[in-house]
């Protein structure tokens, strides 16, 4: 029988622990190559770099294992050799700190590195996840992120059920309906996406029927076109045509699908009371439609991200009302689910308010993050993204650029961990002069997880008028509360080995 | 690996980096060490058979054969060279023994291969291989890279290498003291990897309490630890390591998540039992408590009931056939099949509705809407309107609903109950709009019609008369209300 060879090729990064345990198994040195794939950042759009690390969160603040800050790090000097040195660095958090500190130290211990590229980027911003635990637990509104909240996107793909999309062809009375998901590639190749990916959901049906006028009117085009060389120009315009009412139809199926869940009562039910939280209102009692979902037995990452949002709101729940909460969700849920409620408390999402102060009302008046008067068709501030509520993180990055943070140094000291700035030097002649008018580019770093919604704000700040700086985003995982939620549940199976 | 294959070389040749390295950042070493090191890698390809291995990596580490050594020679001499590498240019003259050449590559040469880069490749593990790198042309390359010879990298150097992903063996780190240096190294390195090789290093070499003690005072390293021996399940170890740094309440969490694994019920049971003295909080220690003796119960219905179903004699049992066991379920949810299968029996049993919320303190508003739900789905409508209605002392009866009755009406209605019973219910909703929304929903026409009444709302009345049957009970009863000359209408 012909030998065979063994090769072992780990991606992103080789693991000890994986050698160790096929050591144990004896089979080690049965691999004639083993190596690893660097993946560090990965590009998932023209602004969007992901390290698509599922664990990052987890694993730093939980397990205090700051494994992956290494690696982001890394993929910042890897960045730096392609793009420049960055000559600001600012930001908040432990997590943050620590990847500045080690970008520096790897800077220095590499002199070599110091290249002649001409700098991209004028400044990086790194934040730490847990300076906002409140935007991944509200749900999304804009459409990319209600796409991401209720079918889930993995690496730019979605997978839909198929009954809206089969082909209708006249005549057929709709026999042999496809049952495979049908499955989608979402990112800005697409020009209708792109157009309506970062909109509130709400205002997309304008965009899509206007388009549908637009393509229609594009192939009546057909009947005025006389001579030889119209009838030739619409011809060769025709596959764009095509892909454009293409791509139509598969929108307005996506829309459909998502506004059946929009429009139903459970979800205006769910989102009142996230508003209600998010706006600072009852924060500090049992609520009653979470106690109603428990009662009902709503799935349980459903509950968990409700009461974490409420504990959040409220720098922490009063004993009592946690204790009530935990025991509902103990006895209807089972309970070995105080592992997880141990992970939640231990990562500050759901605990006790210790200093029996709440500082989110502070936090929330002075950073505007609660705007009443939102337009979601056309917005003039963040908080369009969640129809109300604007996500701390992007208010923090907004507040950098103009007017800085010095601003609002008292509100940045309650937050967690340090904030600094520092500066890399640039070789002179590189210095970068900027043109009048010309955009700062800043590279916003979010340690922990991102989500969607976070990524239309930065891009809405990009496109302002007189915005004066455009963002690059990058993270270390896409995230959605209910994936973010998942990866802190303690895994109830028994391991596989 | 002998042979030269000059195809592969090919294939390495046309790909991205020139870079590599031979000996790494020997910057610092002095002349005597070089000697070293070339004289024994050389004695590595005089006394290697071993064909296995030939290593190639991404990072550019070279494939060893003489051509390509020649190639790199050549490219060495004409690359530039940074400033800093000039030093080291002098030091390499010193060399006699073995023809070599200065080489190094600079930043630009990185950028040439890059453009041919596909993906993202370790240009930061390029980046770190900076300086000139010294080397004799060889035979083959491979072993002074991967073996550990009788090396002498110091702690720094050997972290160096293994963030780069050579093999190092770390057993030269003989004293305590080398080892805590190679420790230290190690975390101020920041590569995780790393730290945790040198970790299953000292514990295998390190006596228990000396690793502890000298892991306490050395806290990142502590929590790779810990992380480590939750990946690897080494339950007994990570429990004797928290409790030496007294984190007492992960200890009992930690051995309480271990009845996860246990399959067999009763050893799970006496498991929890056991787990119940552990220095859990105090809300805790209850849930855990509750957990077992939960555990326990079931134990008891289940050997019971199963039993019963087998022996056929039930009614209930035949009927209604249980899907699925009622081991390791929830507490509601063993309320429900109480409520279902047992409703009526004496709180001394085990298996009665009763004796769970007594044992468990069941809030009554759980209470009877579980109850509700496991009585509607048997369609025993008494059960139901037994559990809403309460006698107070004049012994007058009053119904009351814990949870509202829009949401007694949405059970009922979802276990199709007849409208009449549905009409009761209805009726006591407070809110009435919500009212008049069931009883449309759900044709409970006496309840519209008496809510229009209560309303004097004479339009919507008599538009409602559309929604009757012709001729009906309820046609008249509409009839007879609009002709009631006493009612003030309000329109």
């Amino acid at each position: 029988s012909p030998q065979r060879d063994f090769h072992i090729l780990f991606v992103p990064r080789r693991s000890l622990l994986c050698e160790q345990w096929l050591k144990e198994q004896g089979v080690l040195g049965s691999f004639i190559h083993r190596e690893q794939y660097s993946l560090d950042l990965i590009p998932f759009d023209g602004d969007l770099l992901s390290m698509e690390s599922e664990s990052a969160f987890k694993e730093c603040y939980l397990e205090s294992d700051q494994t992956s800050l290494y690696h982001a790090a890394k993929g910042l000097m890897t960045l730096q050799a392609l793009y420049g040195t960055i000559p600001q660095i600012f930001g908040k958090g432990d997590c943050a700190r620590h990847v500045a500190n080690m970008m520096i130290r790897m800077k220095r211990e590499f002199p070599g590195s110091q290249n002649s590229i001409f700098p991209v980027f004028d400044t990086l911003l790194l934040l730490d996840r847990n300076v906002d635990l409140l935007t991944p637990l509200a749900t999304q509104l804009t459409y990319e992120g209600l796409i991401d909240e209720i079918y889930g996107i993995q690496n730019t793909y979605v997978k839909l059920p198929p009954e809206k999309f089969a082909p209708k062809k006249q005549g057929e009375g709709g026999k042999d309906l496809p049952t495979e998901p049908k499955k989608l590639q979402l990112n800005s190749a697409e020009e209708l996406y792109a157009e309506i990916r970062d909109k509130n959901f709400n205002a997309v049906g304008s965009v899509l029927s206007k388009k549908a006028k637009i393509i229609s009117a594009a192939f009546e085009e057909r009947h005025h076109a006389k001579t030889v060389g119209e009838i030739k120009q619409f011809v060769s315009q025709l596959p764009h045509m095509q892909a454009a009412r293409s791509s139509l139809a598969n929108h307005t199926s996506i829309a459909e699908l998502i506004k059946d869940i929009t429009t139903s009562e459970d979800f205006f039910d769910n989102l009142t009371v996230e508003q209600e939280f998010m706006s600072g209102i009852d924060t500090d009692k049992v609520n009653n439609y979470i106690e109603d979902c428990i009662a009902q037995k709503h799935p349980l990452i459903k509950i968990l991200r409700l009461v974490c949002l409420q504990s959040v709101c409220n720098s922490g729940l009063k004993q009592k009302v946690l204790d009530h909460y935990k025991r509902e969700i103990l006895q209807t849920y089972g309970y070995e689910h105080i592992l997880t409620l141990n992970n939640l408390e231990k990562a500050g999402l759901l605990k006790p308010q210790t200093s029996g102060r709440n500082n989110y009302p502070t936090i929330r008046k002075t950073l505007r993050l609660w705007m009443d008067d939102v337009n979601e068709q056309n917005p003039n501030d963040i908080s369009y993204v969640y129809s109300g509520y604007a996500p701390l993180s992007v208010r923090l990055a907004q507040l950098l650029a103009r007017p800085g943070w010095r601003s609002i140094e008292e509100v940045l000291k309650m937050l967690p961990g340090p904030h600094f700035e520092e500066r890399q030097q640039l070789p002179t002649g590189l210095q970068k002069k900027r043109q009048h008018g010309e955009n700062r580019v800043t590279l916003v770093f979010f340690l922990g997880g991102v989500t969607y919604a976070e990524i239309a704000a930065l891009r809405f700040l990009s496109q302002m008028e007189d915005g004066g700086t455009e963002y690059i985003i990058a993270t270390t995982k896409l995230i959605n509360g209910t994936t973010w939620i998942k990866s802190l549940m303690e895994k109830l199976e028994p391991a596989p080995f | 690996m002998s042979r030269v294959r000059a195809d592969e070389e090919e294939y390495w040749h046309s790909s991205k980096f020139r870079a590599f390295t031979f000996d790494d950042e020997d910057d610092e070493l002095s002349q005597l060490k070089e000697s070293k090191r070339a004289v024994n890698s050389l004695r590595d390809i005089v006394d290697d058979d071993d064909d296995d291995l030939e290593r190639v990596s991404w990072s550019g580490e070279p494939v060893g054969s003489i051509s390509w050594s020649i190639k790199e020679t050549a490219s060495g001499s004409t690359s530039s060279l940074d400033g800093r590498d000039s030093s080291l240019q002098k030091g390499s003259s010193s060399y006699a023994a073995l023809p070599k050449q200065a080489s190094s590559y600079s930043l630009s040469s990185l950028f040439k291969g890059r453009n041919k880069l596909s993906s993202f490749q370790s240009l930061s593990d390029a980046l770190t291989d900076t300086g000139v790198k010294n080397y004799a042309p060889e035979l083959r390359r491979p072993k002074a890279e991967y073996k550990d010879y009788s090396g002498d990298w110091s702690p720094k150097d050997t972290v160096r290498r293994m963030q780069r992903g050579k093999v190092c063996s770390l057993e030269r780190f003989r004293s305590l003291q080398d080892k805590l240096v190679l420790l230290d190294e190690a975390v101020a390195g920041h590569d995780g990897n790393v730290i945790t090789a040198v970790l299953i290093f000292l514990k295998r070499t390190l006596r228990r309490e000396i690793l502890f003690r000298e892991l306490e005072v050395r806290q990142v390293a502590l929590c790779h630890l810990i992380h480590f021996l939750r990946e690897t399940g080494e339950q007994k170890f990570l429990l004797d390591l928290l409790r030496f740094l007294d984190r007492t309440e992960e200890v009992a969490l930690s051995q309480y998540r271990e009845h996860l694994n246990i399959q067999d019920v009763e050893k799970r049971r006496e498991f929890l039992k056991g787990c119940i003295g552990l220095p859990f909080s105090a809300e805790d220690t209850s849930h855990i408590q509750d957990h077992y003796t939960l555990l326990e119960r079931q134990i008891i219905i289940e050997a019971n009931d199963r039993h019963l179903e087998m022996a056929g004699q039930s009614e209930l049992f035949r009927k209604y056939p249980r899907k699925a066991s009622i081991l390791n379920m929830p507490l509601v949810t063993t309320l429900f099949y109480s409520c279902f299968y047992h409703y009526t029996e004496a709180e001394g049993m085990f298996s009665s509705p009763t004796n769970l919320k007594k044992t468990f303190k069941i809030p009554d508003k759980q209470y009877v809407l579980t109850a509700l739900a496991a009585r509607a789905k048997l369609r025993a409508w008494g059960d139901v309107d037994a559990l809403l209605t309460t006698k107070n002392w004049l012994g007058y009866t009053k119904k009351k609903a814990p949870i509202g009755f829009h949401r007694v009406v949405e059970i009922l209605q979802r276990n199709n109950a007849p409208v009449q019973v549905l009409q009761e219910y209805v009726r006591l909703v407070e809110d009435v709009e919500t009212r008049l929304n069931l009883a449309t929903k759900y044709k409970c026409h006496d309840v519209v019609i008496e809510t229009y009444r209560d309303l004097k709302d004479r339009i919507q009345l008599t538009a409602y008369k559309g929604k009757v049957e012709r001729g009906s009970a309820e046609e008249e009863k509409i009839n007879s209300i609009l002709s009631n000359t006493q009612i003030r209408w309000k329109n």
